[in-house]
């Protein structure tokens, strides 16, 4: 009797510390911006300005948080997301930040456009330990653990791509010479740096190296100075306008080198069709995103899913714009980190599970994508595949192609 | 008679009256001594976070940048929808000292004076033989240009080209308990008294009244021995400094400089906020001041926010509530706030004559 009593305490207490134990393990832990019934999310967009073509990031997903909230939240908190415009400007986009971390109290900020505004916020989000999730920047700077811990990037960069691209053409054009045509700013440096990389002790190969600025009228000069260089393989580093300008010439003065393009321009909707399809044959380009456009994925589920989720509740922005495939894409990303970090709402944690995402198949980006992060790779989606455009549509072929720069 | 409001004044307690009586000059250093005390006011108290001091001392920036193109348009008579690039070249010299000589930020600020109103005066020199459209013309070219300047690959290394540069934090010195923010705006608003200062002496002074003259009737002023040519270029480059200086402590606030920060809408939003607040007038610029950083940047979000709250079925794009504000104010203020605000006044004390008394 005297001994069962003494257990039954001994059992009792056990118990206790076991119900302790799951109690603690169970407890919420917040930071600012984060409670039993929201999570605040920040957010800037050029939603005027040149470059508001992008603004429509920023929309699909408030449109994506708007169904996530109305199937009941994140483990039944809603998502408050506060978007601002920053007319694409970096010091509207510092002080919009600023306002969303010390006055609208965000737990985070998330896919702030563009490599100068992002910039501009990086040491402040860095300095105040505010997560910087997945810019929307094709820019190679962001996946800098070790400098910016409180950063990370989300689509390949431009520089993995023209790395994977320098590879292929070693692979498969014998005896190359390659003309580049790159835009005169960061972003066409990006590109071609990538690709001298790539290249590697190739890099000699380039034979001829034309540059144009944002405000020139045509590229028409240029191609006939790379055309004239003998070259059998061209590297088409230039945003649509520009790049179906490129290709028509191309056509029109029957010069037909091997011809890849950046995935910038890889748009069937605004670089193809208005360069004339008969141009375009054999192309060149990695995807690693579903072209709206691209009429192959008409029967897809994924596909068709999202365009419903658009007509549901974005029902203003366009089915055709790529922005909003990408846009649909990250935002599921989001949610899966945010799923992942539990009750565990603090800073700290959103960055650890950010840097812990494991073979994540993201919708309306290519099947066999998957984004992967740890804490030494703050890069998340890192392959592409490439495809060639036949027809009047692009052909997805061989293998999904990473370059890992997680080690940089 | 039923009583009137000289009665009512006279019946108010003698304290109330005082304070009515003040006068402007001190109800000018009040204010002044209370926007000083704020940091501490609300810093203390929690009312103004560290946003809020960013926006203040954003405000205090635009009234300086606006009262150099006042001093240009509204006191002298030439226009310019260029402001902006004097804006950028104040903001870059700093920027430029901070990053790669590590100067104190304190420090830049006259050598970006100085940079501003060398850069204004050669640019006033050849200007001058240009009238209205003409010289609106060229400082809007000048607009263009100079953020695209600052991209030229040779001077990359200095400039930064399109990354921009990212500046250093600037703390509040001797360990005094304020926040970054909260110190820069103490700052601006130091600067700002300074130069507000050295303009209404300028304004009153002989130069003044020259330069005022020559916006009112070129020819007279020449007849009567005033070197026009000498006063407009002159005036051109003190107005860029003006404008160079509120650059410079933008960079400072902002901590970074980029091209992208100075679009030609830049230059546009000045004139808007020199216009709105009032063209001719130093408490105008203040005011315009506050247009530009407030009504421009804020309007938009804040009708968003009425429309959702109240759930109308609109969409509201950016720029449409600007627009409209825009369009009333020119309507029914056409001289400007600070100048609709006078003739109020005016026709109140016509009304009620008693508040004549009150300064």
């Amino acid at each position: 009797m005297h001994l069962s009593r003494r257990l039954l305490i001994a059992g009792a207490s056990a118990l206790a510390v076991a119900l302790g134990a799951t109690a603690a393990s169970a407890q919420k832990k917040y930071d600012e911006g984060a409670s039993d019934t929201e999570i605040r999310i920040g957010n800037t967009n050029p939603y005027s300005g040149p470059a508001s073509a992008y603004g429509t990031i920023g929309k699909v997903i408030e449109a994506y948080f708007k169904k996530i909230n109305e199937e009941g939240g994140v483990k039944g908190r809603k998502i408050n997301f506060i978007t601002y415009d920053d007319g694409y400007s970096p010091a509207k986009t510092r002080e919009m930040v600023t306002k969303l971390v010390e006055a609208d109290k965000v737990l985070f900020v998330f896919q702030t456009l563009g490599t100068p505004s992002n910039t501009a916020i990086q040491k402040y989000l860095n300095e105040a330990k505010v997560p910087q999730l997945f810019v929307a920047t094709g820019a190679s700077k962001w996946g800098n653990y070790k400098d910016n811990p409180w950063t990370m990037g989300f689509q390949p960069d431009y520089v993995t791509e023209s790395i994977i691209y320098a590879k292929h053409i070693l692979a498969n054009v014998k005896d190359a010479k390659i003309a580049v045509l790159m835009q005169n700013d960061d972003y066409g440096k990006d590109y071609f740096n990538g690709f001298k990389t790539g290249l590697g002790k190739d890099a000699n190969k380039i034979v001829q190296v034309a540059t144009y600025e944002v405000a020139d009228p045509t590229v028409d000069s240029q191609m006939i100075a790379l055309k004239n260089s003998g070259a059998n393989v061209f590297f088409n580093i230039t945003i649509p306008k520009f790049a179906a300008q490129a290709i028509r010439k191309a056509g029109e003065m029957g010069w037909k080198p091997a011809h890849y393009i950046n995935n910038v321009s890889a748009s069937i909707g605004t670089v193809m069709k208005p360069a004339g399809f008969e141009h375009c044959q054999g192309i060149i380009t990695a995807y690693y995103i579903k072209d709206p456009t691209d009429p192959q994925w008409a029967k897809d589920k994924d596909f068709q899913d999202w365009t419903a989720f658009m007509k549901k509740y974005y029902p203003a922005g366009s089915v055709i714009q790529v922005e909003n495939a990408y846009g649909y894409a990250v935002a599921n990303l989001l949610i899966q980190v945010l799923n992942q970090a539990g009750d565990d709402l603090t800073r700290a944690n959103i960055m650890k599970q950010a840097a812990n995402l494991k073979n994540i198949q993201l919708p309306m980006i290519l099947a066999g994508i998957k984004a992967n992060t740890s804490p030494t790779d703050f890069y998340p989606i890192q392959s592409v595949q490439l495809s060639r455009f036949k027809g009047e549509k692009f052909e997805l072929f061989g293998d999904i192609i990473s370059n890992e720069m997680a080690s940089q | 008679m039923a009583t009137t409001t000289t009665d009512i004044v006279n019946g108010l307690p003698s304290a109330v009256r005082t304070v009515l009586d003040f006068g402007r000059g001190r109800w000018l250093w009040a204010a002044l001594i209370f926007l000083a005390l704020l940091p501490i006011i609300g810093g203390k108290t929690g009312l103004i976070g560290n946003y809020g001091f960013m926006q203040l001392s954003l405000m205090v920036v635009f009234a300086i940048a606006v009262l150099g193109l006042n001093l240009l348009t509204g006191f002298n008579g030439q226009i310019s929808l260029g402001h902006g690039a004097f804006f950028a070249i104040g903001a870059y010299t700093t920027a430029v000292l901070m990053f790669h000589l590590h100067v104190p930020y304190w420090l830049t600020l006259p050598v970006a004076a100085l940079m501003c109103f060398v850069a204004g005066y050669l640019f006033g020199l050849p200007a001058l033989r240009l009238e209205g459209h003409y010289l609106a013309l060229a400082t809007f070219g000048l607009a263009i240009a100079v953020p695209q300047m600052l991209k030229y690959r040779h001077i990359e290394a200095v400039t930064g080209g399109v990354q921009g540069l990212q500046l250093d934090r600037a703390v509040a010195p001797f360990g005094l308990p304020f926040t970054a923010n909260q110190w820069m705006f103490l700052v601006a608003l130091a600067v700002a008294v300074v130069m507000f200062r050295i303009a209404r002496n300028l304004l009153d002074s002989r130069t003044g009244r020259a330069i005022m003259a020559i916006r009112d009737y070129p020819m007279a002023a020449d007849t009567m021995g005033i070197n026009t040519a000498h006063y407009k270029a002159m005036t051109f480059g003190i107005s860029a400094l003006y404008t160079g200086v509120a650059g410079a402590l933008f960079s400072i606030i902002i901590e970074f400089a980029s091209p992208d920060n100075f679009p030609f809408a830049l230059s546009i939003a000045i004139l808007v906020g020199a216009v709105v607040g009032g063209i001719a007038s130093l408490p105008g610029a203040v005011i315009g001041g506050v247009f530009v950083q407030v009504i421009e940047k804020y309007a938009d979000a804040a009708a968003r926010q009425l429309a959702a709250t109240l759930h109308l079925p609109i969409e509201i794009q950016p720029w449409t509530i600007y627009g409209i504000a825009l369009i009333l104010l020119v309507y029914f203020m056409p001289m400007g706030i600070a100048g609709g605000l006078a003739m109020a006044w005016g026709r109140a004390k016509r009304r009620w004559p008693a508040l004549a008394g009150v300064k």
